[in-house]
């Protein structure tokens, strides 16, 4: 019987290409940010990496963002890419404090795409923007050609106006905050899992696309002690607070046993080796605001029928900066990272 | 959640820890042999719940991290064809080979997939009869009767487009590799339950036999890891070397014997290499020549090239259990799971890759080192 010998294998090669990694929102996403966009476009407002940009333009604090969608099946539980493509760039702009009030749209599609799927998704955008109050009022079509694209892709700019006064930033965390979410996180990353793999459930997993902007005036209303909002999209929960307590350089201490996951959701991440905390949400925002008010805000949260869930799942810390930790239902503390690329199912 | 709620509940989990620390007199070794148990154990917090007395160390039972460089190297070299779709398990598509990894293939343009299942691959040869079909067939005992069964069907359905790429390791020849090396400390060994739901745990039997050493197959859930780690415990103090079964609900003493018949039809016992560790007599599984017609490295006939692998990382101690990963210089700086320079930073299943996930915190790393 040999005896264990030494030998280990080499490093993985540089990084030489873009990986499909290099969009989930994760470590890999932060380093082109870092390496290829912020040297090439450094100026203030970008370095402040919240979700939008607020530029004073006139005497007036506009909010100003942009997205691309590129959600694959185009029609799922819950939305399609239409929708989407609304409530994403109307929460980023919300998540700044802003009333979003104009749209810009542009199409990439492939040729060959059925005009019929096209009229849906059309429509359902038109819809999602008229409830949300917001008007379309430029736009774009390339056709690209077949293999090129994915059906439609769609990008979304959007411009909204920031009340005077507010400046809601992730640079504003400090330590004794305390950390909300507005609901149970996972369910649009598994209601897209769920219909690409074909996985049934009892009850449907349902994705949780919606609006956030009233969900936020309501808060806006009723406290002045919101430091900073973000919405949980790709990367989920995990990356969104990492990207905080990097900002801020503050830590966060998060309660495991308060963070609300459907049970459905549970059964499909421990199924498919999933952790909720870094699949991607679409209508849930978390806010970091002065513990004084939490309690007060909560209650007008769980007014709103999108933060009927609401509750504090932690806290801002002084120790760890940088680091988001969480408090085990074993009262053991552990790591919350934010993942290099994206979550890989795991083999057993 | 069923099945879940009860195997995570705090009072039964304190219960347990109670139990372990009105037992244990003296230090004692233990080793989980599973990367899913290490997995479990750090999310959770184990080690830092269980009396001091009782030490976890961490086996080498990830079967992405020990699948050897040369296989990957392989993996890479058949998925970059053109005329090849290449299906995996997720987490092996970032495994490092020596220049690349199956999700660079990707990049490049390889056909690269992942499926849950091997019967996945199948049907897309089924429904691609054009394209060279290949399923990445790696893991332990777990995964060996999924991958036989897609070979057998692929062959009943006389598909001629689909094979695998084989590296399957078995976990009783590993645990005897450990119990023979002269700087062995583990005492007690968490016999890996989802093997053992195949497999059952005779196998087992005659290494506690053999070496004097009490195994217990256990589950993944905290609760079943401390009861796992209680029995042991238990056995220890009182001077017992017996195989006893933690996962009663999931694994019997003869497993699941239609599942090992599959395996036993498709595959035949060889000598492998496991990465990070080196060759070990019997460890692994390949096509019996009766299936040469599903053996990708037959089809595509690709050259073994043995891959020297330059020591400069300690996964060798650290899956032998004799390390920590936290003790390794280079952990957390040069090595991360970005980056990977050792076997066990690679998959999320990995050790050190379970300690950089959830314990590589300032606070932890000073307790630890």
């Amino acid at each position: 019987m040999s005896v264990l010998t030494l030998n280990c294998p080499v490093p993985v090669t540089a990084l030489d290409q873009v990986m499909l990694g290099h969009g989930s929102g994760g470590k890999l996403s932060a380093e082109l940010m870092r390496e290829i966009f912020l040297p090439a476009f450094s100026n203030e407002t970008l370095a402040r990496l919240d979700d939008q940009a607020v530029v004073n333009i006139g005497g007036s604090r506009i909010a100003f963002t942009t997205d691309s969608f590129v959600v694959k099946p185009l029609f799922f539980p819950g939305g399609d890419i239409g929708s989407l493509a609304v409530h994403g760039t109307v929460n980023d702009l919300a998540m700044g404090g802003a009333k979003p009030l104009f749209l810009s749209v542009a199409f990439i599609i492939e040729e060959g795409l059925s005009m019929e799927i096209l009229r849906r998704v059309v429509a359902s955008l038109g819809r999602a923007a008229e409830a949300c109050g917001v008007q379309v009022v430029t736009g774009d079509t390339k056709v690209v050609d077949k293999g090129s694209g994915d059906g439609v892709f769609i990008n979304t700019t959007g411009i909204g106006v920031v009340p005077d006064g507010l400046f809601l930033s992730a640079s504003q965390a400090r330590a004794g905050d305390a950390i909300i979410l507005s609901g149970s996180i996972g369910d649009h990353g598994i209601a897209i899992l769920a219909e690409r793999e074909g996985i049934e459930f009892d009850s449907p997993v349902v994705s949780d696309s919606a609006p956030l902007h009233e969900l936020v005036a309501d808060m806006l209303r009723s406290s002045n002690a919101i430091r900073c909002l973000r919405d949980p999209t790709r990367g989920g929960v995990s990356s969104a607070l990492n990207e905080i307590a990097a900002q801020a350089h503050v830590g966060m201490l998060l309660d495991e046993e308060t963070i609300p996951v459907r049970d459905e959701v549970r059964g499909a991440c421990e199924m498919l080796g999933l952790d909720p905390l870094y699949v991607a949400n679409e209508g849930k925002l978390l806010a970091i605001v002065d513990p004084s008010d939490t309690d007060r805000l909560v209650a007008v949260m769980r007014a709103n029928p999108l933060g009927r869930d609401a509750r504090r799942i932690g806290t801002v810390t002084k120790s760890d900066p940088g680091w988001v930790t969480m408090r085990t239902v074993f009262g053991t503390t552990r790591i919350v990272d934010m993942l290099a690329g994206d979550q890989l199912p795991r083999i057993c | 959640m069923r099945y879940i709620d009860e195997y995570r509940d705090p009072k039964i989990a304190q219960a347990l820890v109670d139990k372990i620390s009105a037992t244990v007199s003296r230090p004692w070794v233990l080793m989980e042999i599973c990367g899913g148990q290490t997995h479990t154990l750090m999310r959770y917090g184990i080690d830092e719940l269980i009396p001091q007395q009782v030490e976890l160390v961490h086996g080498p039972g990830c079967p992405v991290c020990v699948t050897p460089i040369e296989i990957v190297d392989k993996a890479v070299e058949i998925a970059s064809r053109p005329d090849v779709t290449f299906v995996s398990y997720g987490d092996m598509l970032r495994v490092p080979g020596t220049k690349s990894d199956l999700l660079h293939v990707k990049a490049q343009g390889g056909d690269v997939r992942i499926a849950y299942s091997p019967m996945e691959a199948v049907k897309i040869a089924r429904n691609n009869p054009s394209r060279k079909v290949v399923f990445f067939a790696i893991g332990f005992e777990t995964t060996a009767p999924a991958n036989a069964m897609a070979v057998w069907k692929a062959r009943e359905e006389r598909l001629t487009n689909f094979s695998e790429l084989v590296s399957h390791v078995l976990v009783p020849p590993a645990i005897r590799l450990l119990l023979n090396s002269p700087d062995n400390r583990v005492q007690g060994f968490i016999a890996p339950g989802h093997v053992c739901t195949v497999m059952g745990y005779w196998e087992y039997k005659l290494l506690a036999d053999e070496f004097h050493v009490p195994i217990v197959a256990g589950g993944f859930e905290p609760v079943d890891l401390l009861e796992a780690i209680w029995m042991l415990v238990a056995q220890l103090e009182e001077g017992r070397a017996e195989v006893e079964n933690q996962y009663v609900r999931s694994v019997t003493y003869l497993g699941n014997q239609p599942a090992q018949r599959i395996v036993e039809q498709v595959f035949e016992v060889t000598d492998r290499k496991w990465r990070g560790i080196g060759k070990i007599p019997a460890s692994g599984l390949r096509l019996r020549p009766a299936f040469a017609a599903y053996d990708a490295e037959k089809i595509f006939g690709l050259d073994t090239v043995e891959t020297a692998e330059p020591p400069e990382c300690i996964s060798a101690q650290v899956l032998k259990g004799l390390k920590k990963p936290v003790d390794c210089p280079a952990f957390g700086l040069s090595c991360t799971p970005e980056h990977p320079l050792g076997a066990p930073m690679v998959s999320a299943e990995g050790a050190c890759a379970a300690y950089h996930q959830y314990r590589r915190h300032a606070s932890s790393l000073v307790c630890t080192l």
